[in-house]
């Protein structure tokens, strides 16, 4: 166990740190940041002096290293717009990302878990046909398109939920609905799948024959081995909610990360923008590490091998 | 494989997906929107950037203050609605196509490399499949186009840069197993070279599970430009796509909403024709992976 | 008289499939007595299965199963809800699979699999299920078994397993064990020590078994009495003695002479195999299933009902040769 741990921690490791290099290098894929941050009509000598000021001049090698050192004394760089410290920004927002990433993120295992399973233990149902529709068409419909149509029906029309802005909590309402809504069907479809795999094994009939009864059957036997894919899948959709609210904070103007990265990008405000890549990143291989760690401690076979 | 038996093979998957509802509905929805961007020129009743400021935000036909010679109404600088959504087909299936193309021929050559050789070599791959992974994919095409410029190309050669991971995954899994199947393990040990294996024999064997890889991704593909260019940085306007149209009708929202409503469905119309082929084909294929 | 524990007549089950309902079992009649060890012997497919797992209540819930008697240990269960059935199940009547290595529970320890079943129907204490499960391990001879309780599944082999699950059905101490090609998916070494421990286990506790195989060298080996299936019906049933000795139906004939006999067969010499392959059991059929296969068949073997005869206690051959050869 503690070599599969520290294995898996050393990849992650390694991972952080290509992706604090391709976050640092898309700095310079424009070409000259200095003539970027100076603006088109900014003179020569306003990017010369941009140049000297951020170390532009500096080996590009030097740069990075220079980055990422600050970064793990926590100092991701000043932002070009604001003129005040990244780290200060993104903590003024990062709060909104996580509050919605982590609310959808449990609507959708609320949802998606008893549906996956209801749906697996009566394939071709009913229950399961809904959840057909629902997975087919949560993977068509466009996020914002959704957020969009449901800001038009449920904020204009029914006048129900306020149609932007996070000052109350039923603000997180609509955009809370639409990103879980992206989440269940893959987490749905993982255990519906798992669960039908899993009843169809002897020790499931095993269990049976003992003369356990249903409900102690799945609870204690099936949801058990089921639930080993999903972990792993669960981290990864918990990262793709985090990063994938970008679309639904510019719909709903919720002032989280997302909708600041875009708007950092807007006006170019690039050290902005790469904190967020990094911080984005970092935390789906922390989730990613989290779940194999859990993983490896819910399945005994993984946790006798080494 | 003889000619008789690819025959009868081909000719059995054709009449199951024939028996195949999802593919049946998902194919024949799919061929007519092809069809209908192929055709554009000939099916759009107008010039889909040309505006007349005279004529805007023209309702749709069911409306009462419609227009004939506009079906679909007109948008906030009067160009017409029905046209920029024919047109906005080919943006769709264009990016889709060229995207594919690029990640698709990224994804299976790193795969093919990673399964077969195994060792070092699959080390760095997966290790680049892992980094590629936990890259908040949104966010990080945002920026590329941004920086890149937006254009079609840049959207294009951006998205198709990030989106090798699924195809490589299942290649690499798929050459993993057919390394040691006894045809391959023949032609190694007369000599073949190993690109000759990997592309005469290894790589026509995955046709099925690459088809299903490549709808999953075309329908993930024309989701995405939709969703950067309704952020303003996909395609460039006046280019009629449909998630533009989306983001240009927005200012509109609450009057017209059919202006968000129309390229929205037309979004939906054409993934979940892609999904519900590529889906019937998974199971006509039989138990391919994910 | 010997008590009667498995009382079956006219067992049908039927599976609907895209191609029409597949009539898998066609009227199945077995009894099986206190001691026995009945073997239902069969090809893949000819319902064997199913059979057992009728009797275990564990069919799908889309199967449809009637029967014109159902009777377990005196008890009708036909009649009985699924509550009541699952209280029978471990404790009249358990059950042991083919593969041991996907019949225990990779995420649970070997203790708790083994206790769960009899804390609850019999209401033991932690204390008093451990006492009986490491009681029962060691009868089936793991040893150390007080330490292998707190132990995970795969850190056993594959015919330790086969013990295990062995220990994990004789928890309930049922009447009836039934056991589902028990020794396929073992090397043969290890195949004859679990043969011979469900030998041992037979007359020690007085269970009856139902052992079902494709193997006759299985039959051999264990079998007191023997039901030859094919194609959802039985086809012979006798005395493995008599049922070795004196073949009668044409099915167990060819069966018994595709087995080489050392000493007996010729070197060198081709066995006869059973020509031919079995019949679909999608929609109705009539007659007698094996006629295409059979060398003796005549055209009334395509009549209802095929004939049957009882040529002695406890003999049943389902044939219209057969019957008419001895009358």
């Amino acid at each position: 166990m503690i070599p599969f741990i520290s294995k898996r921690l050393f990849v992650a490791l390694c991972v952080c740190l290509t992706v604090s290099a391709l976050s640092f290098a898309l700095m310079f894929l424009s070409g000259d940041p200095a003539i970027a941050i100076a603006g088109s009509g900014g003179r020569a000598e306003d990017a010369e002096a941009i140049r000297i000021a951020y170390g532009f001049d500096r080996p590009i090698v030097v740069q990075y290293f220079d980055w990422v050192g600050s970064a793990l004394v926590g100092n991701l760089g000043q932002s070009i717009y604001f003129n005040v410290p990244v780290t200060e920004i993104i903590g003024n927002r990062v709060g909104v990302t996580l509050t919605l990433g982590f609310i959808s993120f449990f609507v959708a295992l609320v949802v998606a878990i008893p549906l996956g399973i209801a749906a697996a233990l009566r394939p071709n149902g009913w229950i399961d046909r809904i959840a057909l529709v629902i997975a087919v068409s949560g993977q068509a419909i466009p996020s914002f398109w959704l957020g969009l149509m449901s800001i038009v029906v449920f904020g204009v029309w029914y006048g129900w939920v306020p149609i932007s802005g996070a000052a109350s909590w039923q603000g997180y309402i609509l955009p809370v609905i639409v990103l879980s809504y992206y989440a269940v069907p893959e987490l749905m479809r993982i255990t519906r799948s798992g669960m039908i795999e899993v009843l169809g094994t002897d020790y499931i009939r095993a269990a049976k024959a003992k003369g356990l009864p249903m409900r102690l059957v799945i609870s204690r036997h099936a949801l058990r081995n089921a639930v080993l894919p999903l972990v792993s899948l669960a981290a990864v959709q918990l990262g793709q909610l985090l990063s994938g609210s970008i679309v639904i904070e510019s719909v709903f103007a919720l002032n989280g990360l997302g909708r600041l990265a875009w708007e950092s990008l807007l006006r170019s405000d690039l050290p902005v923008v790469q904190a967020i890549i990094l911080i984005l990143a970092l935390l789906y291989v922390l989730l990613t590490t989290l779940a194999d760690i859990l993983n490896a401690v819910l399945d005994p076979r993984l946790r006798g091998a080494s | 494989m003889t000619d008789a038996t690819a025959e009868t093979k081909r000719a059995s998957v054709w009449s199951k997906m024939r028996a195949n509802t999802g593919v049946m509905i998902g194919g024949t929805l799919l061929a007519l929107i092809v069809l209908i961007a192929v055709f554009a020129p000939l099916l759009a009743p107008h010039d889909p950037i040309a505006q007349d400021l005279t004529r805007r935000l023209l309702p749709p036909f069911w409306h009462d203050r419609s227009v004939p010679d506009h079906l679909l109404g007109t948008d906030h600088l009067g160009r017409d609605y029905l046209s920029r959504l024919i047109y906005g087909a080919r943006v769709s299936l264009g990016v889709g196509l060229g995207v594919i193309l690029v990640s698709g021929a990224i994804g299976i050559t790193l795969g093919l490399l990673a399964g077969y050789f195994g060792g070092r070599i699959d080390m760095v791959i997966s290790f680049a499949i892992t980094t590629r992974l936990s890259l908040p994919i949104v966010l990080v095409a945002l920026a590329a186009v941004a920086l890149g410029g937006a254009s079609l190309t840049t959207l294009i050669t951006v998205l198709g840069l990030l989106l090798w991971d699924r195809f490589a995954v299942v290649t690499r899994a798929a050459a993993q197993s057919l390394r040691h199947q006894e045809f391959i393990m023949g032609l190694r040990a007369i000599g073949a070279s190993p690109a000759r294996i990997l592309f005469l024999e290894i790589l026509p064997n995955m046709r099925a599970i690459i088809l299903v890889v490549v709808s999953l991704e075309v329908a993930n593909v024309i989701l995405l430009e939709a969703a950067l260019s309704f952020l303003g940085l996909g395609v460039r306007p006046p280019t009629p796509s449909w998630g533009l149209m989306i983001s240009e009708g927005r200012d509109n929202i609450l009057f017209d909403p059919w202006l968000i409503a129309l390229p929205g469905s037309a979004i939906c119309l054409l993934v979940l024709a892609v999904n519900l082929f590529g889906d019937g084909m998974r199971d006509i294929m039989g138990p391919a992976k994910k | 008289m010997i008590e009667t524990i498995l009382d079956i007549q006219s067992l049908r089950v039927s599976l609907p499939t895209d191609r029409g309902v597949l009539n898998a079992v066609r009227g199945v009649d077995l009894q099986i007595k206190r001691g026995q060890t009945l073997c239902l012997v069969g090809e893949s497919g000819c319902g064997k299965s199913l059979t057992a797992m009728s009797i275990m209540g564990l069919l799908p819930r889309y199967a449809q199963v009637t029967s014109d008697r159902f009777e377990m240990v005196g008890q009708d269960l036909s009649k009985k809800t699924e509550a009541k059935l699952a209280k029978m199940r471990g404790r009249d009547v358990a059950m042991i699979f083919q593969d041991p290595t996907s019949a225990l529970n990779p995420t649970l320890t070997i203790g708790r699999q083994l206790t769960e079943g009899v804390m609850r129907s019999e209401g033991l204490s932690r204390k008093e299920a451990d006492a009986r499960a490491i009681e029962l391990l060691d009868r089936v001879g793991i040893s150390n078994p007080a330490a292998r309780l707190t132990q995970y599944p795969h850190g056993f082999s594959g015919g330790q397993r086969q013990r295990i699950m062995i220990a994990s059905a004789l928890m309930g101490r049922p009447r009836l064990l039934i056991a589902d090609e028990p020794t396929t998916a073992l090397d043969v070494t290890i195949q004859a020590q679990i043969l011979q421990l469900l030998g041992e286990l037979q007359s020690d506790l007085g269970l009856s078994i139902l052992l079902i195989t494709h193997d006759l060298g299985v039959v051999a080996a264990i079998a007191t009495e023997v039901a030859v299936m094919y194609a959802g019906r039985i086809a012979e049933c006798a005395s493995a003695s008599d049922l070795f000795a004196t073949p009668m139906h044409p099915y167990t004939k060819g069966l018994l002479a595709a087995i080489p006999v050392p000493g007996v067969t010729p070197r060198g010499c081709e066995l006869p195999a059973i020509p031919g392959r079995v019949p679909g059991l999608i929609g109705t059929m009539n007659g007698c299933a094996f006629r295409d296969r059979c060398a003796h068949s005549l055209s009334r073997c395509a009549d209802d009902p095929v004939p049957q005869y009882y040529p002695g206690t406890g003999r049943f051959v389902e044939c219209v040769k057969a019957a008419e050869a001895e009358t």
